[in-house]
């Protein structure tokens, strides 16, 4: 694989860019493997990179029943934060940060990311007091996190709709700076490419059919693409989750949502920072081709449809407008949805499961772009050694019968509450 | 948006429903812990067809079991419940 860089740009621009070569290859699958990741989204493609590149490993193959990236990782809004309030969940986020900041130059492979900072708004003394806490949170394990005052706020966000008689008061926010956004699609197509560099066999339009048990284990999958024997294999499909366990015989804490977000026409930048507010649920933020690109609440119902509800996307669309009424003046003129893992905690879910050399990442509910490089770094750990990271440990699969669940909300088993 | 046939009141919009659980996880009064757990926690969650329990929140305010395919969103059927049909 031939790296990229300033000087191979200037080489390949005298000749006529004829020096551009495929960035993975097409391989076929072999008989046996060591590791089979189900999912090529960016969890399982970082998995398969970290696996290759911290464990050594070089047998392994990212099956994929599409083509990579064109699941949730092609369909989320970019926004990268470590700002949890509790321990498990901000260490793991936080680890992840700290990749994503040095991503671009790990893989060599411009991920685009932009830490632009994350600002949650807080609209009533009670918001300020959560967030307030959950600063102090994030400060107690060295994660940046500072209080601001209305008036900084106002700054950060010269748009947003401060009056005093707005839908949504703002009293103040929390923000991380080293937060941001970064481009969904460099993520998948960064780690495949490290990946297959690495010898990973990226599979694509192989779907997994059914799992080859013998007794407790499982020892291979079927598939489109005929029967691979695995030593182990790790499921990381997000919201096929569900199904895909099926095929095991599992029932997992994982009911599928489908969440929406949606992409005005490019303007000049008007939107400086990540805009988010927890007490509405509304996300804002402007690409960097200028698009402002926002979303709100999943479609509180079970669904494996990849597309969502006008009535919640009208919902949307509503909280964003009372927020920063300028975006009234913009067209709106792309909207997707993708199918989300809801847990019944709102954490992922990270571990082995009943089935012996059945391994599970999902769960991520929607929040799982910015735990990519967290997510495949500690998965890869788990998939190699057999035992859990000591960042995924407390995301067991068996915590619930525990009573050790990690509810950020404290909204209890309940999906659709989230 | 789906159209739902709510036994009591006809086809009305889906903006009027909201939806609870499936109906294989209601925990009957007197399962033993670990059923109890399996139902609160757990979901079969088919890339298909199931049974889900819906209220008429805005409308006649009543439960119903809704057959609903997960991917086409087509309804297959839709029926009304009371306590003597839980378990």
């Amino acid at each position: 694989m031939s790296r990229y860089s300033a000087f191979s740009l200037l080489r390949g621009a005298l000749t006529g860019h004829r020096h551009w070569q495929p960035a993975w290859r097409d391989p076929e699958p072999k008989s046996h493997y060591d590791i089979i990741i189900i999912g090529g989204g960016g969890h399982g493609l970082a998995t398969a990179y970290y696996l290759a590149k911290v464990h050594g490993l070089k047998n392994i193959a990212v099956l994929e029943k599409g083509w990579i990236g064109g699941g949730n990782t092609g369909r989320n809004t970019t926004i990268v934060r470590s700002n949890y309030r509790l321990e498990p969940l901000h260490n793991l986020f936080e680890f992840g940060l700290k990749l994503w900041h040095g991503l671009s130059d790990e893989l060599n492979y411009n991920v685009m990311f932009s830490p632009r900072g994350a600002m949650f708004l807080g609209h009533s003394d009670a918001d300020m007091v959560k967030l307030a806490e959950r600063g102090d949170a994030m400060r107690c394990d060295g994660i940046d996190a500072d209080l601001l005052t209305r008036d900084q706020v106002a700054k950060i966000e010269p748009l947003l709709d401060m009056s005093r008689d707005a839908r949504f008061p703002i009293q103040g926010g929390l923000i991380q700076r080293r937060g941001g956004t970064a481009r969904h699609d460099a993520v998948a197509w960064g780690y495949a490419r490290g990946a297959d560099s690495l010898g990973v066999d990226i599979i694509q339009k192989c779907e997994v059919t059914g799992f080859v048990r013998d007794g407790d284990f499982v020892v291979g999958v079927e598939t489109t693409r005929g029967r691979i024997g695995a030593g182990r294999v790790g499921i990381c499909v997000a919201g096929n989750s569900g199904h895909v366990a099926g095929l095991a015989g599992l029932k997992l804490p994982i009911e599928s949502q489908t969440l929406q977000a949606m992409v005005t026409e490019g303007v000049k930048p008007m939107i400086n920072s990540v805009i988010m507010s927890q007490s509405l649920h509304c996300y804002i933020s402007q690409s960097d081709k200028g698009g402002v690109v926002f979303g709100g609440d999943p479609d509180n119902w079970p669904s494996y449809a990849q597309r969502g509800n006008p009535m919640v996307m009208e919902g949307a669309v509503a909280q964003g407008l009372a927020l920063v009424p300028a975006l009234s003046r913009l067209r709106m003129v792309r909207t997707w949805s993708g199918v989300t893992d809801m847990s019944f905690d709102g954490a992922p879910i990270i571990g082995e499961t009943p089935v012996r050399n059945l391994f599970l990442n999902g769960g991520w509910c929607y929040g799982g772009f910015k735990a990519t490089p967290a997510s495949g770094y500690t998965y890869a750990h788990t998939l190699a050694t057999g035992k859990p990271h000591a960042l995924n440990a407390p995301f067991a699969l068996d915590r619930f019968e525990r009573g050790a669940t990690i509810d950020e909300t404290g909204s209890g088993p309940m999906p659709n509450s989230r | 948006m789906m159209r739902i046939p709510c036994p009591h009141c006809g086809p009305r919009a889906q903006s009027e429903f909201i939806y609870e659980r499936t109906l294989d996880s209601v925990v009957p009064l007197n399962a033993p812990s670990q059923e109890a757990m399996a139902k609160l926690f757990t979901r079969n969650n088919p890339r298909g067809v199931d049974d889900e329990i819906w209220r008429h929140t805005y409308g006649c305010r009543a439960w119903m079991v809704l057959t609903r395919h997960r991917v086409t969103n087509e309804i297959s059927g839709c029926r009304a419940i009371g306590p003597e049909a839980l378990p």
